[in-house]
């Protein structure tokens, strides 16, 4: 019985914390449709634009929930999304490779990248920032060797993937009548809806499955998991390997958002992504976390670049200031009630 | 790996291969050597234009920034077992401080200071330090995980950089601000290289003439049971990030005296990544504890002579990383336990094998 009302309490703190983080969510975006609302943002088509724009970062931020549900973190996203699109532009457009051919190779890869991470991480057990570090290293300085130009996917080089990038999924269109200057059909890409089921796959997986419990058994405490008969070794190894294929999934869909590939593409990806997840409350350390809450802070950083690009007078190192400081925010919050949690226990 | 066996047999070896210090030292003296069967010129020190002049000190001058930064990481990794992922980010932000007191705010580029030099790096110092005393009380005090805490500054740090630039790159083309980055007047060895050598005698003062050294040791190792000690573990912890800050301070300044100027996106790009990488190189565990200062330098310049390595070899700076990304694995891994263990076990095998033949 005890243990039982502990639980609960411990669990009301987390689900706390992601109804603020809702909380806010909302109460940014009322508060931006006020400020705004002249300018187009209160148009459903506002909000389902953060979503195209960010559909790789849910991707990429939920494999990246994963790893740090394990207590690990993978610093190697960005790079990796580079060489994707690199891989993707150069391939097509240059070699005259077929879009479902560069699709699959990117998707392989992204399971041999895993593969390597996960053995180093799991199996050899170097610190995860150091390997994902040198996998960060890696991908940036492969899509250099790959080709330093800036390649873009036009229609001629690819007809399948410039549809694919191109397709329009409309909505009906009263939902769009927020603003009565706005009469646009709302619309979103085929990649949101990808991303999306990316977040419910993910979700379920970390739910009601065997993997998805082992993961927050080993963040939880890694002895007592081993102790238990769980096999941390591999697990770890599958948490860097599916963090290693959302992100390459990611990368198909920022490919398609952006069209093209460059060295630069993609730089401090993962530091977002690790801040989106942070925000959506999930712990460093392990053990903690709740892909929701990552969807949720993919959001909120999206909210903020849009807020600060609809006002276009403000400097977009903004948008980095309040990530940041919404960051500390939360951090903050946490803190305060991993203290009033410590103290309730003793 | 007879050759190791032997080495491990041998009197001398088999003591040298245990100190700390061989293993980084090893690396590095291994990757001056592929530069002597490369190009036999690496090692060539002459007197050009009445300043030294050679790869080798250009290594030790490149390598200043990433040196004086990894002596702040190693006391940082030590404390609390986690990292500072902002230096390279304050770094930025200490350049663009610095620049924006001696250039005034607003101006992007000047010919003449209004500000006495001293002041501008002091207050780029400044800058740095407030960056890592931050750091230091969100670690220390509020108990959040360094590197969630040095997230916020790695973000947060370059944009306010170019606030305080006003969104430019602030050029100061007044030769006594370039002394700091490239040569004093009449000094035949650059300036970095002094200001390293000066950072390593304090970094050794404080720690030695002090009980720092013991104590940050101890709270890394168990905090709570040096607390109990008596040992105020908050602060030991404070201290070391803030002296980290610091060190993010001198290292920026450093590089935007050698470009005359404060680039917010490009000062100090990466080197958070380079700092951690000299304290892991050098022997030192990332998961906090004992440390060892001299082997993160020896790591530091580890680091920039691979890059000029690969810099003299004509590999563009875009595709390095990739080599580098290739070393750093093979380096951790050889020092990995877990390598090690299996190393032992191989090598007890085949013993067992020749036994029984």
């Amino acid at each position: 019985m005890m243990e039982k009302t502990k639980q609960s309490k411990k669990l009301s703190g987390h689900s706390l914390l992601l109804m603020i983080t809702v909380i806010l969510f909302i109460a940014m975006y009322v508060a931006g449709c006020i400020m705004y609302a002249n300018k187009g943002f209160t148009h459903l088509q506002n909000f389902l634009n953060i979503l195209i724009s960010n559909a790789g970062l849910i991707c990429v931020a939920s494999g990246m929930t994963c790893v740090m549900l394990t207590g690990g973190i993978d610093i190697s996203v960005g790079s990796l999304i580079a060489m994707d699109c690199m891989i993707l532009a150069d391939g097509m457009a240059n070699k005259g490779w077929n879009a479902v051919f560069a699709i699959v190779l990117v998707l392989i890869i992204g399971v041999v990248w895993g593969v390597v991470q996960g053995f180093l991480v799991g199996y050899v057990k170097i610190q995860p920032f150091i390997v994902t570090m040198a996998g960060m290293f890696f991908g940036r300085g492969m899509t250099a060797v790959i080709n330093t130009e800036q390649v873009s996917i036009t229609k001629d080089v690819s007809a399948t993937f410039y549809n694919m990038a191109n397709a329009k999924i409309n909505l009906p269109q009263s939902w769009g009548y927020m603003a009565k200057t706005h009469k646009i059909a709302p619309y979103i890409r085929p990649s949101v809806l990808i991303a999306l089921a990316v977040v419910v796959v993910i979700w379920f997986i970390l739910k009601y499955t065997k993997f998805g419990r082992v993961l927050y058994a080993v963040g939880g405490n890694e002895t007592s998991a081993s102790m238990m008969g769980l096999n941390v070794k591999k697990t770890k190894m599958k948490a860097y390997i599916l963090s290693s294929v959302l992100c390459s999934i990611g990368g198909i869909l920022y490919c398609l958002n952006t069209q093209k590939g460059y060295v630069q593409q993609a730089k401090g990806l993962e530091m977002d992504a690790i801040a989106a997840a942070v925000i959506g409350g999930t712990l460093l350390t392990g053990g903690v976390g709740n892909v929701w809450g990552t969807l949720i802070g993919v959001l909120i950083t999206g909210t903020i670049t849009s807020l600060v690009m609809t006002n276009g007078k403000l400097l977009s190192s903004w948008s980095n200031i309040l990530t940041a400081a919404l960051l500390c925010l939360f951090i903050l919050l946490q803190a305060v009630f991993a203290y009033i949690q410590r103290r309730s226990e003793s | 790996m007879s050759k190791e066996a032997n080495k491990k047999e041998g009197g001398f070896f088999g003591s040298l291969i245990h100190k700390p210090l061989f293993m980084p030292i090893l690396m590095l003296i291994l990757v001056l050597l592929i530069n002597l069967f490369k190009d036999p010129g690496f090692f060539k020190i002459a007197i050009k234009n009445g300043v030294l002049y050679g790869r080798l000190i250009d290594v030790l001058n490149r390598g200043s920034e990433i040196a004086i930064l990894a002596l702040g990481q190693t006391l940082v990794v030590a404390v609390s077992a986690g990292t500072d992922i902002s230096v390279g980010s304050v770094m930025a932000l200490a350049a663009s401080g610095g620049c924006m007191v001696l250039a005034g705010y607003g101006n992007t580029s000047v010919t003449g200071i209004v500000a006495p030099i001293g002041i501008g790096i002091l207050v780029g110092i400044l800058f740095g330090l407030a960056g890592g005393s931050i750091n230091g009380l969100l670690v220390a005090k509020l108990k959040i995980q360094p590197m969630v805490a040095t997230l916020i500054f790695f973000m947060a740090a370059r944009a306010i950089g170019l606030l305080l630039c006003y969104n430019q790159i602030i050029y100061i083309r007044y030769q006594p601000y370039q002394y700091l980055g490239n040569f004093l007047p009449g000094s035949i060895i650059p300036t970095p290289i002094l200001v390293t050598i000066l950072m390593i005698i304090l970094m050794e003062l404080l720690l030695k003439k002090t009980s720092l050294e013991m104590y940050i040791q101890s709270v890394g190792i168990n905090s709570r049971a040096s607390r109990i000690c008596g040992i105020n573990s908050d602060l030991i912890c404070f201290l070391c990030y803030a002296i980290c800050g610091m060190c993010a301070g001198v290292a920026g300044m450093i590089a935007s005296s050698r470009i005359y100027s404060a680039d917010s996106n490009n000062i100090g790009l990466n080197y958070e990544m380079y700092s951690i990488l000299a304290v892991a190189l050098g022997g030192n565990s990332l998961a906090g504890g004992k440390f060892n200062l001299a082997g993160s330098i020896v790591g530091a310049y580890t680091i920039q002579a691979i890059m000029t390595t690969l810099l003299a070899m004509g590999v563009s700076t875009d595709q390095s990383p990739v080599i580098m990304a290739i070393i750093i694995i093979l380096i951790v891994v050889f020092q990995s336990p877990v390598f090690k263990d299996w190393a032992a076990a191989k090598k007890k095998n085949k013993a067992a094998v020749k036994e029984a033949a």
